[in-house]
């Protein structure tokens, strides 16, 4: 059986935590339930502020005072100021207000392709694991394969091939994770798999499909829930990554890679709040994800959470 | 053949249908993907349908695609990865001349990370749950979330431009870049060999901010499994016997702790050449390294076809030699693997 996480009675929960509490017990099917954890609240708080400032930002184009392509009469590269929170870039436009639109691709990419990968892996996983023999191993020795290879060079260049942009982005970022998801499946059946419930459940003479999809998945979604959260904080600063290097959405769209690559160009003059500010937001974003990340391992593994590994 | 020997024979047996199957991905990664390598290699220039059947048949495109996989792993076994569409000299000649500044890139990297990561570890794991342990291990998250090009930007914005303290980018400044003959290509040692001081300083000087940059991604994995295993370790019986016994705390965990929690620790390290790599692409972009990385990334702007096809083999089968040897190393520091 998989763990179960420490009941903490009394504590209180806010409205956000209950609802993904609610999804989560809804999707293992009773099995884990969240509780207060000082990370997952900071993370989801973070994640959700971002989620927020990104779609106001991308809705209402204006929201700073600003628009942050079509405004053109800031003063050229001026540092922070009243006027101009961020300072302004070389094409004369106010660097807050691109801030408060660029984490669109990002946010957008990391998202769908860990629901790509996620499911792709996730699935090939489950059966893996569950048919085990020739199958089992050959699928097991590819995945082990393009997992070993570094993801961020694979990345590159799947988005070279594939040509730049955000569904480019998508398909290349979901490729690499693949074997994340596939070696966590994977390791969680083979151990379902042999409980004498499952052999019970068998027994009584459920299927296959039916002993995967009720018995055997359901008791995986603890380590796929903590794996994606990382996942995510890697994602973010996967798209940043190929951002920078150009790979990402065409300028002159607001985008906190692609400005960091811009104001790499100024660097030498010294503006150095072109480079910070996209930079923080990449950070806070890939931190919320990544505490969220922390706060459930912490949960799922009481003997972790006694130990604050 | 004693029993290490005898594993280290298998464990290269089994390297092999890793190399054949990463191997056959890139291959089919490139062949399937949406879009033609000859197409690609033009440019997107309007040229008549002749002149890609030309190209075709001239890069072998136009044979099946089984012939074409069989050329390929021949090729790669005798150690031709084409040539480069740019430059027309063959790919692993110019991926053989970068790899050195790569690998010196690398090493002080995993330096770095081995130093601040390790220490900052044993710190955390020491005073376990004191606001030092907290402000660690904030540290350590944080290191994972950071941008590596961010970081390199950061640095050369502050110690290159701002302070001046330290060159912006390249391996060599000024006029040593024209002097300087290289004979491995590991600049340390080639000015050490020279018996060189000025030279010396000089590649140590353009050495640090990229080995920072590299390094701080590893940091926050190398403390994290540092911190883990000591506070494992600390939990044991025999420690708590050695504190009984009244040996100072110092020598306890030095000597009794730190041994055993030593093998997660270098198993973690040899890990880390993919994470390596990945972040070497960044870091030598930001700081105009001449490695393989940023020849990667040259190639993939230029559509250079082969060049892109040879380094990703040739990073894939170092990777896999790094495997096969930190696996083989494993095996030699804890007595208990016996194979």
């Amino acid at each position: 059986m998989p763990d179960t996480p420490e009941l903490q009675v009394n504590e209180r929960r806010s409205l956000l935590i209950a609802v993904v509490d609610w999804i989560v017990r809804k999707a293992s099917g009773g099995r884990t339930a969240l509780r207060g954890q000082w990370t997952l609240k900071v993370g989801f708080y973070v994640v959700l502020a971002f989620l927020v400032m990104t779609l106001l930002g991308n809705l209402i184009p204006g929201l700073s005072g600003y628009h942050p392509t079509l405004y053109r009469d800031a003063p050229r590269l001026e540092g922070p100021t009243a006027a101009h929170w961020m300072g302004t870039d070389q094409l004369q436009r106010d660097v807050f207000s691109r801030i408060l639109s660029g984490g669109r691709a990002s946010l957008i990419v990391a998202f769908a392709a860990v629901a790509l990968s996620m499911t792709i892996g996730s699935l090939i996983g489950w059966i893996s694991g569950f048919t085990g023999g020739w199958l089992d191993r050959i699928l097991s020795l590819t995945m082990d394969a393009i997992y070993s290879f570094p993801s961020m060079i694979l990345a590159i260049v799947l988005v070279a091939m594939f040509g730049s942009g955000i569904s480019p982005m998508i398909w290349a970022v979901g490729f690499v994770y693949i074997p994340t998801y596939f070696r966590v499946t994977r390791a969680e059946v083979l151990q379902v798999r042999e409980t004498s419930y499952i052999e019970a459940v068998r027994s009584i003479g459920a299927s296959n499909t039916r002993i995967i999809l009720r018995h055997v998945a359901p008791n995986t979604v603890n380590a796929i829930m903590a794996v994606s959260s990382f996942n995510l904080a890697d994602a973010i600063l996967t798209v940043a990554a190929l951002s920078f290097l150009g790979y990402g959405l065409p300028p002159p769209a607001a985008d906190w890679g692609f400005d960091i690559q811009n104001g790499q160009k100024f660097l030498q003059s010294g503006a150095w709040w072109l480079i910070t500010f996209p930079g923080l937001m990449i950070i806070s974003l890939s931190l919320g994800f990544g505490l969220i990340g922390e706060g459930i391992s912490d949960l799922l593994n009481p003997k972790r959470r006694r130990k604050k590994v | 053949m004693g029993g290490v020997g005898r594993y280290i024979v298998q464990r290269v047996l089994l390297t092999i249908p890793m190399v054949f199957i990463l191997l056959t991905v890139v291959f089919l990664l490139l062949r399937v993907m949406p879009g033609d390598p000859v197409s690609a290699m033009l440019g997107g220039r309007n040229v008549s349908v002749e002149v890609l059947n030309e190209y075709r048949a001239r890069y072998g495109f136009d044979q099946p695609l089984y012939r074409q996989y069989a050329e390929y792993l021949g090729d790669v076994l005798r150690g031709d990865f084409g040539k480069s569409y740019r430059t027309g000299k063959p790919v692993i000649q110019e991926l053989l001349l970068r790899f050195p500044a790569t690998i010196e890139l690398g090493v002080f990297g995993i330096l770095v990370a081995a130093i601040f990561g390790f220490s900052t570890g044993l710190i955390a794991a020491t005073r376990a749950d004191r606001p030092i342990d907290h402000g660690v291990r904030v540290f350590h998250i944080t290191s994972f979330a950071m941008p590596l090009f961010w970081l390199g930007l950061m640095l050369q914005v502050l110690f290159a431009v701002k302070l001046g303290w330290l060159p912006v980018a390249s391996r060599l400044g000024g006029r040593m870049a024209f002097t300087f003959k290289p004979i491995t290509g590991f600049y340390v040692l080639d000015a050490i060999f020279r018996w060189d001081g000025k030279a010396l300083a000089d590649v140590a000087r353009h050495l640090v901010l990229p080995a920072i940059t590299l390094g701080v991604a590893l940091t926050g994995l190398q403390g994290r499994i540092t911190r883990a295993s000591m506070l494992e370790v600390l939990d044991m019986d025999y420690i708590t016997t050695a504190r009984a016994k009244g040996i100072r705390e110092r020598i306890v965990i030095l000597h009794h702790a730190l041994r055993n929690a030593l093998i997660p620790i270098i198993t973690v390290f040899g890990l880390q050449f993919a994470v390596l790599m990945g972040g070497a692409v960044l870091t030598e972009t930001v700081f105009s390294w001449p490695g393989i990385a940023s020849y990667l990334v040259r190639s993939i702007d230029a559509r250079d076809y082969y060049s892109i096809q040879g380094t990703v083999v040739f990073i894939a089968l170092f990777i896999s030699a790094i495997n096969l040897i930190v696996d083989v190393l494993y095996s030699t520091i804890d007595p208990r693997v016996r194979y």
